[in-house]
């Protein structure tokens, strides 16, 4: 099935963490790329903003459907990817790399200990994914 | 229980294909293979096929069938010619839109009906009850499969397949012929703007057609489409779709759709309401507008002036090709105009966004 790196960790939502330090990058997984469709729209919020985990901080749109993104972990918005103004297919062309969304300055950091491994996650999508 | 979806006859081609199922109007139909904008693109640059089996078909005859459709009808049914295609509305006594559909003269007496698929229902009550005299309707949607090849080179493949000159027909105009010795309709029509074919065959030879069709169209760069390029091709059009931007609430005249309607032609359904609107003036229009704030417009987001409501969207999405976030919505005649700005909520905000010239895109079709 799809590609689920195994340093990263996963929400029920299909959002991804990795870890850096005190820090999160986050982004959407292949999964959730695959089931939007070409994402042609992505509203990020902006640096300096407070996320809390499992609660919206941004909306992805594709042609057909609008969702919501969830944060994966509860902090501080340190950075967003501006690049993803200009070009939002970057999150179907490598949702891990040059696709990713936000990164967090975490605040709690034990939080992590709610979320899925990639194999968790595969079983997750196995059942499903909802 | 819900009811179970209709399946057209290319189902197993379509899941074989790869395609992404969605429901659409009581049918269980694809959504998109490879993906929409590069499906999009690709009727733009090259070909694509489409399975829009899901249209309805009504077949009329007699001698009374000519006054028959001209009464039912919006558009002047007895300027149509045999071989002839004509875009044309049903309308309901209060000028509302039943349906939109395109009407073929199959023979002096004898006419074909496409209508759109969520309706068939509501048509084939409304025609069979409003649409009586000398003449006899006949609903064969279920064994008619309808497929679109759509793209600058629709004409090449199709040219390769027919046993007709396909380049002898005319806009608007149809051939009888086989496509891959498939018996076919072969109409120029479509709804996307390029140049190409609607194909009316039998539902038990539509794989054969659409495989005939995947397979010489190699050459040409072909592609399937599903109902999501289907759906932002003709957005870039500002072709309308029924139960988005037009319905029975809707009179053509606000739609734009006024050069479906002759008033001289002499009586039909929808008539002198219709006539009213045309006179007075229409209180709204519906406009082809870009965002100038970035944000997508969606179908039924509010459109607002100074904050307060003046209209609403009806079609909204990012244009693949012309590369904008682009919509349709109906706004007071007064902020109609090239040129004027209102907002779209948006999730609670208003983005700006104004009227722009239509088609977003300029059509391609064949006008010769």
């Amino acid at each position: 099935m799809g590609n689920y790196p195994a340093d990263l960790k996963y929400t029920k939502e299909h959002e991804w963490a990795r870890m850096e330090g005190n820090r999160a990058r986050v982004g959407i997984t292949a999964y959730a790329q695959e089931q939007l469709g070409d994402v042609v729209f992505v509203e990020l919020p902006k640096v300096g903003t407070k996320v809390s985990q499992m609660q919206p901080f941004g909306v992805v749109e594709s042609v057909k459907a609008v969702s919501d993104l969830f944060a994966p972990l509860s902090g501080e918005v340190v950075e967003v990817n501006a690049e993803l103004v200009k070009k939002p297919e970057l999150v179907n062309q490598d949702p891990y790399g040059k696709g990713w969304m936000l990164v967090i300055q975490v605040s709690s950091p034990q939080e992590a200990n709610a979320l899925l491994t990639a194999q968790q996650y595969e079983e997750f999508l196995a059942k499903g994914g909802h | 229980m819900a009811e179970a979806l209709k399946r057209t006859p290319l189902y197993g081609v379509h899941v074989r294909a790869g395609a992404r199922m969605v429901p659409f109007g009581g049918w269980e139909m694809p959504v998109q293979y490879a993906g929409i904008v590069e499906e999009h693109r690709t009727v733009r640059s090259a070909v694509g096929l489409f399975d829009v089996s899901h249209m309805g078909e009504f077949e009329i005859a007699g001698p009374g069938a000519p006054a028959v459709l001209q009464r039912l009808t919006t558009n002047d049914a007895s300027a149509l010619a045999v071989g002839q295609v004509q875009y044309s509305l049903l309308c309901d006594p209060d000028g509302g839109i039943v349906d939109d559909l395109t009407i073929y003269r199959l023979d002096a007496d004898r006419f074909m009906l496409t209508v759109n698929a969520a309706n068939i229902d509501k048509d084939w009550a409304w025609v069979t009850a409003e649409g009586r005299g000398d003449a006899r309707w006949k609903n064969i949607s279920a064994e008619t499969a309808l497929l679109a090849v759509q793209g600058p080179r629709a004409e090449a493949l199709a040219g390769r397949l027919a046993d007709v000159d396909v380049t002898a027909i005319g806009y608007y105009r149809f051939a009888r012929g086989k496509v891959a010795g498939v018996s076919a309709i072969i109409s120029r029509t479509g709804y996307t703007g390029e140049d190409g074919f609607e194909l009316y065959v039998s539902a038990g030879q539509a794989v054969d057609l659409w495989d005939a069709l995947m397979d010489a169209g190699k050459a040409d760069g072909i592609v399937p489409v599903g109902l999501g390029a289907r759906d932002t091709l003709r957005l870039e059009m500002k072709y309308a779709l029924y139960g988005n931007d037009i319905d029975q609430t809707t009179n053509p005249i606000e739609a734009g759709l006024g050069w479906v309607v002759k008033i001289g032609k002499g009586e039909f359904i929808g008539r002198p309401a219709v006539e009213r609107v045309k006179a007075e003036g229409p209180r709204r229009k519906l406009v082809g507008f870009e965002m100038v704030d970035r944000a997508v417009a969606r179908h039924g987001y509010r459109i607002l002036k100074g904050g307060a409501e003046i209209g609403v969207v009806t079609s909204g999405s990012y244009g693949p090709q012309v590369d904008r976030y682009i919509g349709m919505g109906y706004v007071p005649t007064e902020c109609s105009m090239v040129g004027d700005e209102f907002e779209v909520e948006v999730r609670g905000k208003g983005q700006r966004a104004k009227v722009v010239q239509t088609p977003f895109y300029p059509s391609k079709v064949k006008k010769s």
